[in-house]
């Protein structure tokens, strides 16, 4: 414990909901410091490998916004919070947008997104850039490798590289430090050792410490602590921080197997934007963590180009004995799916008629024989993109049960966010609570 | 893993390792494309599924060097992936320009004008003619390309509208004067032609004739703008080809000062070998990018008329 940090503000987390915090407690008047637990070139958090946020428009008025968050949450969602960040997100874009952040038309793959979302030029990276640089240029204090370690109401200590701890004391403090995805040990407490086979898609230091900080220190929880947002991505990404070049959009244009050789749920329930998020959890429960998307070569190019080669053989037994598969297991669920599959008119941008008659788990939409060589092959694993466990926050993003202790981003999403996804919003609620949380721990340090 | 996807893969020639570490970067981007909204490398890339020599020199010459992406690449170095475009497409690029030793090129042809201002005692027309002229049609000889060119892709080109990155727009800025002052150089090079060849009207010019205007005016650009490239310089630049765009015109300007002492003889000399050798290694040089950029913007703007490669 050699040096003493002193701010008004202090910022746990270096990702947009932190920085968008750190320069409103600025602009407030505040000192702020940041604390940013990854080095420099991995800054960021999960905002690094975003893309944009879901903000209201001309067309895309607060009710049907509301309403797309009612229908994914199932209801799971605190209205106040949820109509504060809805109502702010256009004004927080274009406060990002002052503060040097570039948008751009929507991106090719993703035109159903372009009412409702605006996309950041060059992704969640180039957005921090903007982010860091803005701080810099406001004489924000960004501390990085620096971890915080405890928490004394606003103050602590973090450990900075080379294992030195530094305490910091200050008036108020933004908790903007993610969920706890990054930590295997904390999964394994809901998913035991089925988890050491998940593949965590953003950064790894998402460890929840200041979470489970919190929360030890009274902070009153929210959101499901079992759960976490997961999906199929190529089984071949690396452990941590792959990112969206991991995603593979193949499923509902084939057969999905386990190890055993066997189907074990319909691939063409529902369009792919609409599931790709329920498969992570449906190869989670298979054995080992795994599976793999079979196709024929008639899918080939109907599909975003996946980073890895797929595996290719000739026939259905080359490609299962490649894959260290039983072989007959797989030529017959490949056999008794074809004798199945009913003549429709395909069509891979609607639920079309292509289905299977007496089978189960059936395949409702896109079923066409696999049979025309090559064949093809992408092992599938668990992708986790984040937890839903948070601390309750009110409409000030003060952390319930704690004093002058703010939270915004991942940390405090479940309030709002109480299951499924709705693409962009994880970074609206960052924004929008981000610049919250700042304001209101600036106000709460004198300013 | 694959060993595909990460970097560091080493082995065959220098441009075959230059082309597999282009297509594995493309590879990884293609499955990206948050950076779509830079340049016209990424739309480009997005009609492809694989990457061939063909599409990767292609990719590379389009590619402006700005590092927008770079900056932007969640992937960029020390990620696993390391992906660095700007860099995998300089070392494609490298490699389909090839080079002369410049200094020797200039050193030869300095030699050269020196001797024949000692023999002759002042250098005449017809020698100038005869070096200039060789040298010319072993320019084009040596393969300047042949074009098809489209509106959009001179204008992208004469306003280097991918050279300028919002963050750091100095690069473009000295390019722009290094590209007019070439050009009003060579305007004045071709109105001094036609005074000599059809008004019969001979060097020298007075100080206020179109020669000397165009000349002094493209020569400061020049000036000004090798050395701000200079200054600016990223990996791979040709110092080679801006020392001698540099040097022929401030050699230029010592011949127009000194023009009536006996010191022209000798300075005119060294500005007709440092020109020599520019002419000499243009088709070795950094000079052909202006032809392979423009040849792979007109692909880019024929090209935008295809749908993309996906479904």
């Amino acid at each position: 414990m050699t040096t003493d940090l002193h701010c008004d503000v202090a910022v746990a987390g270096g990702g947009n909901a932190g920085l968008c915090a750190a320069l409103t407690a600025r602009e407030a008047g505040a000192s702020v410091i940041v604390f940013e637990s990854a080095p420099r070139d991995f800054r960021g958090g999960n905002s690094r490998h975003t893309r944009n946020l879901r903000c209201l428009g001309p067309e895309y008025p607060e009710e049907e916004y509301f309403s797309d968050l009612m229908r994914v949450t199932a209801g799971r969602t605190d209205e106040r919070l949820a109509r504060i960040t809805i109502q702010q997100s256009q004004e927080a874009s274009g406060w990002m947008r002052r503060h040097g952040v570039r948008f751009q038309p929507s991106l090719s793959g993703t035109l159903h997104l372009e009412r409702t979302n605006a996309f950041f030029l060059g992704g969640g990276k180039a957005l921090l850039n903007a982010h860091y640089a803005e701080a810099q240029r406001r004489g924000i204090r960004i501390l990085y490798d620096a971890e915080v370690i405890a928490l004394d109401g606003p103050g602590g200590a973090v450990r900075v590289r080379g294992g030195e701890e530094i305490r910091f004391r200050a008036q108020a403090l933004v908790a903007a430090s993610g969920g706890f995805e990054a930590n295997l040990e904390w999964l394994k407490e809901t998913w035991g050792p089925a988890a050491e086979n998940f593949l965590i898609r953003g950064t790894p230091y998402n460890k929840g410490t200041v979470l489970r900080m919190l929360l030890d220190a009274g902070a009153e929880p929210v959101g499901d602590p079992t759960q976490c947002h997961a999906v199929a991505i190529d089984g071949r990404a690396p452990k941590f921080d792959g990112g969206i070049v991991t995603r593979l959009d193949c499923v509902p244009l084939g057969i999905v197997v386990n190890r055993e050789g066997r189907r074990f749920y319909d691939e063409g329930e529902d369009l792919w934007p609409k599931r790709y998020a329920i498969w992570g959890r449906l190869v989670a429960q298979q054995p080992g963590q795994i599976a793999w998307s079979i196709i024929d070569s008639k899918a080939r190019g109907r599909f975003m180009p996946s980073v890895f080669p797929p595996v290719q053989a000739e026939s259905v037994a080359q490609l299962a004995a490649k894959l260290e598969l039983p072989v007959d297991a797989v030529e017959e669920t490949v056999r008794a799916f074809n004798r199945a599959v009913v003549e429709g008119r395909f069509d891979p941008t609607e639920l079309d008629d292509c289905r299977t008659e007496g089978l189960a788990p059936a395949k409702s939409h896109w079923a066409q024989r696999i049979d025309r060589p090559p064949f093809f092959a992408y092992p599938l694993r668990p992708g986790i993109t984040f937890t839903y466990l948070g601390v309750r926050v009110d409409e000030r993003a003060a952390v319930r049960g704690m004093q002058r202790i703010f939270a915004a981003g991942e940390i405090m999403a479940g309030n709002i966010l109480g299951q499924g996804y709705l693409a962009g919003i994880g970074m609206t609620i960052g924004s929008v609570f981000g610049r919250i949380a700042g304001k209101e721990a600036a106000r709460a340090a004198g300013h | 893993m694959l060993p595909g996807i990460k970097g560091g893969a080493k082995s065959g020639t220098a441009r075959q390792a230059a082309l597999r570490e282009g297509g594995r970067v493309m590879t990884i981007c293609n499955a990206c494309r948050y950076c779509e909204g830079y340049c016209a490398v990424f739309p480009a890339m997005e009609h492809r599924i694989t990457f061939q020599p063909d599409d990767l020199e292609y990719l590379a010459n389009l590619c402006h060097n700005c590092a927008e992406c770079y900056d932007a690449c969640q992937y960029a170095p020390p990620h696993e992936f390391a992906v660095d475009v700007p860099r995998a497409f300089a070392e494609i690029r490298r490699h389909s320009y090839l080079r002369l030793p410049v200094g020797l090129a200039a050193a030869i042809s300095v030699a050269t004008f020196l001797a024949v201002a000692a023999v002759e005692g002042m250098i005449g027309h017809s020698t100038m003619v005869a070096v200039f002229g060789t040298a010319a049609v072993f320019v084009l000889a040596a393969g300047m390309i042949p074009l098809r060119l489209r509106k959009r892709a001179v204008l992208d080109a004469l306003t280097l509208r991918y050279m300028n990155p919002e963050h750091d727009k100095r690069r473009g800025f000295y390019h722009h004067w290094a590209f007019y002052g070439f050009l009003l150089c060579f305007a004045a090079t071709s109105v001094a032609a036609f005074y000599h060849y059809f008004l019969h009207y001979r060097a020298p010019y007075p100080i206020l004739s179109a020669p000397v205007i165009l000349g002094t005016m493209g020569g400061a650009g020049l000036l000004a703008g090798t050395a701000g490239m200079y200054v600016l310089r990223r990996d791979y630049s040709d110092t080679g080809f801006i020392a001698l765009l540099f040097f022929t015109s401030l050699t230029g300007f010592l011949v127009l000062a000194l023009r009536e002492t006996p010191a022209l003889r000798w300075l005119l000399a060294i500005h007709l070998g440092v020109a020599l050798a520019l002419f000499a290694t243009m088709p070795y040089g950094k000079f052909v990018h202006g032809f392979h950029r423009l040849r792979a913007l007109a692909r880019y703007h024929r090209e935008r008329a295809l749908p993309t490669s996906e479904s």
